[in-house]
């Protein structure tokens, strides 16, 4: 069932790169092949391979249960609001915080989370922006 | 020899105080990548080439830091093998099957001794079949037009999948994907903006490292937040005896014979499209199986069982490197990583590169041969420093891979537009590995794309756009034939391969070398 739900999304998405591509403005300066046809070819490899894989399925694959699927969900929210809130934050804060939730979630005892984030997020600032010299973001605080 | 003579000049190159000091760096990070479970030789050299590239390293050290890694990972990979029976990489798969019960009965350092041995014995013996024939390919690669060119790709994307793909059908789609990926932004040729839906962080294309990034190590921290308190998730310490490490000379000249004929076997492996180094290795232990088992105690901790699939796969690491140097057409994962860095740096891999950057080319190659003799030293005398590295649980290193990814990617770019289109790639590679997609073919097309349709535009331009000019030359019909041949052999013969490889397969397996 997974595949033929993927090879549905990847057909769909096969017809609305065409459609995309033939949307493609053309300008002034033009070769034989122009910059339409390339993505098109592309497409329809892209097509006929999701209609094989929607047709002739593979077995089902192990999906998480809910509350995985819910953990994981979660896990890239945390990720999307540390790289919105990097720049805002600083790099130590915003890496502290971010992997003790993600050790957290690993596993860690609550608290041994907090000093292992702490640890990671200090550790890191240390070897990358101390020792070699990376540019890393700046919070308020110059950290 | 003209070889020799470069080789000579690489020496010199390479022999530097920085340049030594970063194989030895790669050496240590690789062998310890490797070593741990979770993070093999592609991810590996995926984060840190976000971070070579923003330390400003120039393109000859750059390089050698990462093929430090890339030597350093495969020797790696055997330790968690032999020890934890988990490979600590997809190549090191086979040497689970006598690494580990030698481990059990006690001469688990004797295993580890005899696999860095053989190890080194592949790995040599390939770098110097890098040293002959990759100046032989590009004399060939020279006769290349763009329709050849051309036709090179499709080869490469059509074998990708290798002879025990699953699925060839998601193998093509996952090129597709990655192809599709790499014609976002403005066109190269005419000017004009594909795909980017009106966002300007987009007209510049999508950056190939942040796919990598995101598609190979976030990937991997999702694998196992979904894997938590399984036994794969837990950093199971086990019994950690490791017994004496030099092993009798017995045991290795023993194995002698057996070394040499898996590193031809891997090499050769390596170096042809769509095999890599795991099936170097499996080759590499089947054949030797057949060959020398007559007790029949392959399987039970015979030493060549070790041996054979060391020596293999790291022959194949250095095959493989064959046809990314010398056509720039990457056959296995983590070379493609590495075709990435060079890309990065503004060297175009390929017969040029031979002739504009021989400096870059033969300090590497020298590089090699240095790596290999720092990993010899390594991981014989210190092999009990790398075992402690495995007490090192999954649900610290994880957060610790994520993080370095945010690092490095931030570096480059400093933009956040970037790190969440890394999560988004991150997120698409779990659902893909879920789903058996392999990785790599994605990859390579977003690498690739971009060289590929400027090919097939500049073939056109040439025959003023009359198709059949792809078609027209003996060489560019032989390149054609092969990739249908490649892309349809799995199909038939595949079921085969994989049931004697399925002994035991992670369930995501996916990223390979």
């Amino acid at each position: 069932m997974s595949d033929r739900v993927f090879g549905g999304i990847g057909l769909a998405l096969a017809v609305f790169f065409i459609w995309q591509a033939t949307l493609i403005e053309l300008s002034f300066i033009t070769d034989p092949v122009g910059p339409r046809i390339f993505p098109i070819i592309i497409g329809i490899v892209l097509g006929l391979s999701s209609l094989v894989v929607l047709l002739r399925p593979d077995p089902e694959p192990h999906w998480p249960a809910a509350r995985r699927l819910f953990e994981i969900a979660v896990a890239v929210a945390v990720m999307v609001a540390y790289a919105e809130l990097l720049p805002e934050v600083g790099f130590v804060i915003a890496t502290a915080v971010a992997s003790a939730f993600l050790t957290w979630r690993l596993g860690t005892t609550p608290l041994w989370s907090v000093v292992t984030g702490v640890s990671i997020s200090v550790g890191i600032y240390v070897v990358f922006r101390l020792i070699l010299g990376l540019s890393l973001a700046r919070g308020p605080l110059g950290f | 020899m003209d070889a020799l003579s470069s080789l000579a000049d690489g020496f010199v190159i390479a022999f530097s105080l920085e340049n030594l000091f970063l194989a030895l760096l790669g050496c240590l990070l690789g062998t310890i990548m490797g070593a741990l479970p979770g993070l093999g030789p592609s991810n590996g050299v995926a984060i840190l080439i976000p971070l070579a590239f923003t330390l400003g390293l120039p393109a000859g050290p750059a390089m050698i830091l990462l093929v430090s890694v890339y030597y350093g990972a495969m020797y790696g990979g055997r330790i968690s093998s032999i020890l934890l029976n988990i490979p600590g990489d997809e190549p090191a798969l086979m040497t689970t099957l006598d690494g580990y019960p030698m481990a059990q009965q006690g001469r688990a350092g004797e295993a580890l001794a005899l696999s860095g041995v053989s190890s080194f014995v592949g790995a040599f013996l390939a770098t110097w079949g890098l040293v002959f024939l990759a100046p032989l390919l590009v004399q060939i690669a020279l006769l290349f037009g763009p329709a050849e060119y051309f036709a090179l790709f499709v080869l490469a994307f059509a074998t990708l999948g290798g002879i025990a793909s699953r699925n060839q059908a998601k193998a093509a789609f996952a090129a597709a994907v990655g192809l599709g990926i790499s014609t976002v932004g403005v066109d190269g040729q005419t000017g004009v903006p594909r795909f980017t839906f009106g966002e300007v962080h987009l007209y510049d294309g999508i950056d190939f490292l942040v796919a990598i990034v995101g598609l190979f190590a976030l990937s991997e921290v999702f694998i196992f937040l979904e894997h938590r308190g399984e036994e794969r998730g837990d950093g199971k310490p086990g019994k950690m005896e490791i017994g004496r490490i030099v092993p009798p000379w017995g045991l290795i000249s023993g194995c002698i014979p057996t070394m040499l004929r898996t590193s031809v076997l891997g090499f050769v492996a390596g170096v042809l499209p769509g095999a890599g180094a795991s099936l170097g290795s499996f080759l590499a232990y089947s054949t030797e199986k057949r060959m020398v088992d007559r007790k029949a105690t392959f399987g039970t901790g015979d030493p060549r069982g070790v041996a054979a699939p060391e020596a293999g796969n790291n022959a194949a690491a250095g095959g493989a490197l064959v046809p990314m140097l010398a056509l720039g057409v990457p056959g296995s994962g983590t070379t493609a990583v590495l075709l990435a860095m060079l890309l990065a740096l503004n060297i175009t891999p390929g017969p040029l590169l031979f002739q504009n950057n021989p400096d870059v080319v033969w300090g590497l190659i020298a590089a090699l041969f240095i790596g290999n003799f720092m990993l010899l030293l390594m991981n014989i005398p210190l092999v009990g420093l790398f075992t402690r590295v495995l007490l090192v649980p999954p649900r610290i290193l994880m957060p610790i891979v994520a993080m370095i990814s945010f690092v490095g990617i931030y570096g480059i770019s400093g933009s956040s537009f970037d790190l969440l289109m890394m999560v988004a790639f991150g997120v698409m590679g779990w659902v893909l590995r879920k789903l058996d997609v392999p990785l790599v073919p994605v990859i390579l097309g977003v690498l690739l794309g971009n060289m590929m349709e400027a090919n097939l535009r500049r073939a056109m331009t040439i025959s003023d756009g009359d198709w059949t000019a792809l078609f027209a030359s003996p060489l560019s019909i032989i390149l054609w034939t092969i990739a249908v041949v490649g892309f349809v052999l799995p199909i038939l013969v595949g079921p085969m391969i994989r049931r004697r490889m399925a002994m035991r397969r992670d369930e995501e397996g996916a990223v390979q070398d």
